[in-house]
């Protein structure tokens, strides 16, 4: 497979200023709901990954302001609103963080996240992000390319696919009173999807660690899938021979597929999918055309050669 | 109620005032870049809500003189009614000009792969013209069909419904706190009708009996 690094000498593009301005925003608004003391703990913290190099798979894209990207974020286990769930989110307890690995693997077992991160290599990847809803961003990503974690498990000849939980924490999330989604969220990929370079598990962005709406402390990254695909606070990888039920497909399965591979040309049943609002841009600013595999398609196209994309959606 | 005229004048003028208060909070937010990463979103729930807000209030008045005798209501009715007008005008126009930039291969483009902006323009096509033949001329004009036409307000209320139910992903508590209303409102409207029906025929009926007593 040729992947293009038509930018290794990219600078980063989040100028400090901005950032501190956005920290200030959310602290003031964390302040007035109460979460005083760990959030302004946060502020007087040196950025955690300021010194993570950029990835060969980053892409040069404008990047959104950080502002907009945390706060506009589905977290559906505190709400289904965006805003609520950015505030109800500060609430998620992170540490410490543990990650149960299961399933077809010779190495399962319980790993602490602090023991991941110390047998992979962290990068910057920016990524378009393109949500089912028809919004998108670009955000600066940190993170491994989650190949590097699968190899160290060893997977068994009989693993097909990958299945992905996200932690629950009832006391801290309404969100889950109300059966909008089956609880726990899950998420999965076929195996080849799951090693592709381009899958990253995040652990942050704006070389700050991961805000906790966004996903805090590991998340899933799938550039060229819908952003549901893209599975936030894992607590659990298991690795299947059949393919696992996920999260919105079991909601709604004629409107959510297992695949959700970004497509113009597949409308969602009940919306448009052509184009996609740019969050952060001017009122004026038209809606951006939506790009088949949200722009991925020369790494990611062959994975699916053959197939039926309307059909498998 | 025993009011002046110029008494009414200031209460409609405090009540128009009011009615247009959520217009002015958006544009004021929107000015001052508070409507957060996605403002043409945020315009679109606020104004598409506040029309379909204004279409259950109009729809309420009716039963509310009925039940509480409270006859002054109709002062409102059409105040409330082109309010309604106004906030899906302004939800439409947000949509026209700046959600689609004013592509018109966009509009059908979006209106092919989903139903919901059909809904929304459907609903938008009968409440347009309602609102021009709100006019006391037009009213004149049109006598016994404009009530006949303007009962299509309720046709209004159930595809905006559509509109809403289409467009959510799991969200359904407000688009059903809305259907709620408007079929209890519809239902009295239903009810009361045929009640009357009833009472005609019976009125009718004794009439006839009384007649052939007589002869
Ligand atoms: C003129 C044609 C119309 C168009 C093109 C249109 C389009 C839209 C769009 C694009 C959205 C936002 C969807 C989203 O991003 O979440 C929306 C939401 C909405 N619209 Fe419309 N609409 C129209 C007419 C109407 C009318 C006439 C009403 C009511 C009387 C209405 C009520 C609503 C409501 C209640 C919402 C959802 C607010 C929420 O999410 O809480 N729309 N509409």
């Amino acid at each position: 497979m040729l992947i293009k690094n038509d930018d290794a000498s990219l600078t980063k593009e989040v100028t400090d200023p901005q950032v501190f301005k956005a920290r200030r925003k959310i602290i003031q608004a964390a302040i007035a709901l109460g979460a005083t003391a760990s959030v302004s703990a946060a502020a007087n913290e040196k950025k955690a990954y300021q010194h993570v190099p950029i990835g060969p798979y980053s892409k040069k894209l404008q990047v959104t302001d950080y502002e907009d990207a945390i706060n506009y974020t589905n977290f559906y286990e505190f709400s289904t609103n965006k805003k609520d769930s950015t505030v109800l989110a500060q609430a998620l307890k992170i540490s410490p963080w543990q990650v149960l690995i299961e399933g077809e693997v010779d190495k399962p077992g319980l790993y602490d996240f602090e023991d991941i991160l110390k047998k992979v290599n962290l990068e910057e990847r920016i990524y378009r992000f393109r949500c089912v809803e028809a919004w998108s961003m670009v955000v600066p990503w940190i993170g491994f390319p989650l190949h590097q974690l699968i190899k160290q498990v060893q997977p068994t000849s009989r693993a097909k696919f990958v299945e992905f939980t996200t932690v629950l924490q009832p006391d801290v999330m309404p969100g889950l009173r109300y059966s909008s989604l089956k609880w726990p969220y899950t998420e999965g990929l076929r195996m080849d999807e799951a090693m592709h370079p381009l899958t990253l598990m995040a652990t942050g962005m704006y070389d700050e660690k991961l805000p906790k709406q966004n996903g805090a402390p590991l998340r899933l990254v799938v550039p060229w899938k819908y952003g549901f695909k893209s599975i936030k606070s894992i607590i659990k990888i298991r690795f299947l021979e059949n393919m696992p039920s996920t999260a919105w497909n079991t909601s709604a399965p004629g409107e959510y597929g297992f695949y959700a591979n970004v497509n113009p040309a597949v409308p969602h049943p009940r919306w448009s999918q052509a184009r996609e609002r740019v969050l952060g841009a001017s009122i004026f600013t038209p809606k951006r055309k939506t790009e088949k595999f949200n722009g991925y398609g020369e790494q990611v196209a062959a994975l699916y050669s053959g197939m039926n994309l309307k059909k498998y959606y | 109620m025993a009011m002046y005229k110029y008494q009414w004048g200031v209460i409609k003028s405090v009540v128009f005032m009011l009615c247009l208060l959520p217009f002015g909070i958006l544009v004021n937010d929107l000015i001052n870049d508070r409507l957060g990463a996605n403002p043409i979103e945020s315009m679109h729930v606020t104004l598409g809500e506040w029309a379909l807000r204004f279409l259950c209030l109009t729809l309420s008045l009716s039963p509310c003189k009925q039940i509480f005798g409270l006859t002054w209501l109709n002062k409102f009715r059409r105040m409330l009614g082109l309010y309604s007008f106004f906030y899906a005008l302004m939800h439409f126009m947000v949509y026209i000009v700046l959600d689609i930039s004013l592509d018109w291969m966009v509009f059908v483009e979006e209106i092919n792969d989903g139903p919901y902006i059909l809904f929304g323009v459907v609903t938008f096509l009968i409440l347009l013209p309602l609102a021009i033949t709100s006019l006391t001329a037009m009213q004149k004009l049109l006598g016994k069909n404009w009530k006949k036409l303007h009962s299509l307000v309720y046709l209004a209320a159930i595809t905006a419904l559509l509109h809403y139910f289409l467009l959510v992903k799991t969200e359904f508590g407000k688009p059903l706190f809305y259907a709620a209303i408007i079929l209890l409102l519809l239902g009295f409207r239903l009810v009361r009708r045929a009640l009357k029906k009833n009472k005609i025929k019976s009125v009718y009926s004794k009439r006839t009996s009384n007649r052939e007593k007589l002869v």
